[in-house]
């Protein structure tokens, strides 16, 4: 399986993934630059994506659908904030209006994105996934209860254990 | 879609109601066995009205639920609140790993 790692991260709000793939770094870097490909693995196996517009520069923007199994359209955005290609992204995800418009009411994730050479040939791609505060979570950093989050997520394991 | 998921107003709750170290508990004993009110206020320092305010706020997350007999008010674990609050991450990272395994699929065309 070529993922490594899933760290999910409730104080930072962030969650990462590590995976690793038997290609060079130029081969994967493709993957997100054609936007032909990029439609292949951005939506989930049932909401297939189209990208439509798609410019993968700094301050550039990638506009794309994923169309569910009713034929309903969920349309997002990239807002492309850093380019190094081939090794190095970093984008603002969010939602859009069915005309394309990003939706200014709807949380935005931030997406950083790296590859790098696994040495022999191989990659490894990092995405650290930064999600919006909303004002409640914010709220609750403030208060310092950055540990009760954390203690929350680890009792549910705990409880969803115990109860089976 | 998914990152939805995440930051609804729900969610917000859930996590709110989590954060507190007395509600982690009821919710603990509770999913475990279902208790009054006063029950409850008898295991913690606290006075009845202070825990019958951490079962509302369990409540309004769906972590737990009420149910009145005579004049009581019994507390149950809501296993599936409880359950959905792991699920709004759990949603996310299988977003990702579906991605993953998409990704490495186009590369072995390569091959």
């Amino acid at each position: 399986m070529p993922i490594v790692r899933v760290d999910k991260d409730l104080d930072n709000h962030t969650m990462t993934v590590v995976a690793e793939y038997d290609a060079p770094v130029e081969r994967v870097w493709q993957l997100y630059a054609d936007p032909r490909q990029l439609e292949r693995f951005w939506g989930p196996p049932t909401w297939p994506a189209t990208v439509v517009d798609h410019d993968l520069s700094a301050n550039g923007r990638v506009t794309y659908f994923m169309t569910g199994p009713d034929g309903e359209n969920s349309a997002g955005y990239w807002d492309v904030l850093e380019v190094a290609a081939p090794r190095r992204f970093v984008v603002e995800d969010g939602f859009a209006d069915d005309t394309g418009q990003p939706n200014p009411n709807m949380p935005t994730t931030r997406m950083e994105l790296e590859l790098d050479d696994r040495g022999d040939g191989g990659t490894v791609m990092t995405v650290v996934s930064t999600f919006a505060s909303t004002a409640a979570m914010t709220q609750m950093l403030e208060m310092g209860m950055e540990d009760g989050m954390r203690q929350a997520m680890g009792q549910i394991d705990g409880i969803l254990a115990e109860a089976g | 879609m998914v990152v939805e998921l995440l930051s609804t107003p729900e969610t917000d709750q859930v996590f709110h109601a989590l954060a507190d170290a007395t509600r982690r508990d009821i919710v603990h004993t509770v999913l475990i066995q279902e208790h009054s009110i006063s029950a409850l206020a008898r295991r913690y320092p606290m006075s009845f009205a202070a825990v019958q305010k951490h079962v509302a706020v369990l409540n309004e997350a769906g972590l737990v639920t009420k149910q009145r007999r005579g004049r009581e008010s019994l507390v149950r674990g809501d296993i599936e609140g409880v359950r959905n609050a792991r699920g709004a991450l759990d949603a996310f990272e299988q977003l990702w790993r579906d991605r993953v395994a998409q990704m490495d699929q186009i590369l072995a065309e390569d091959r």
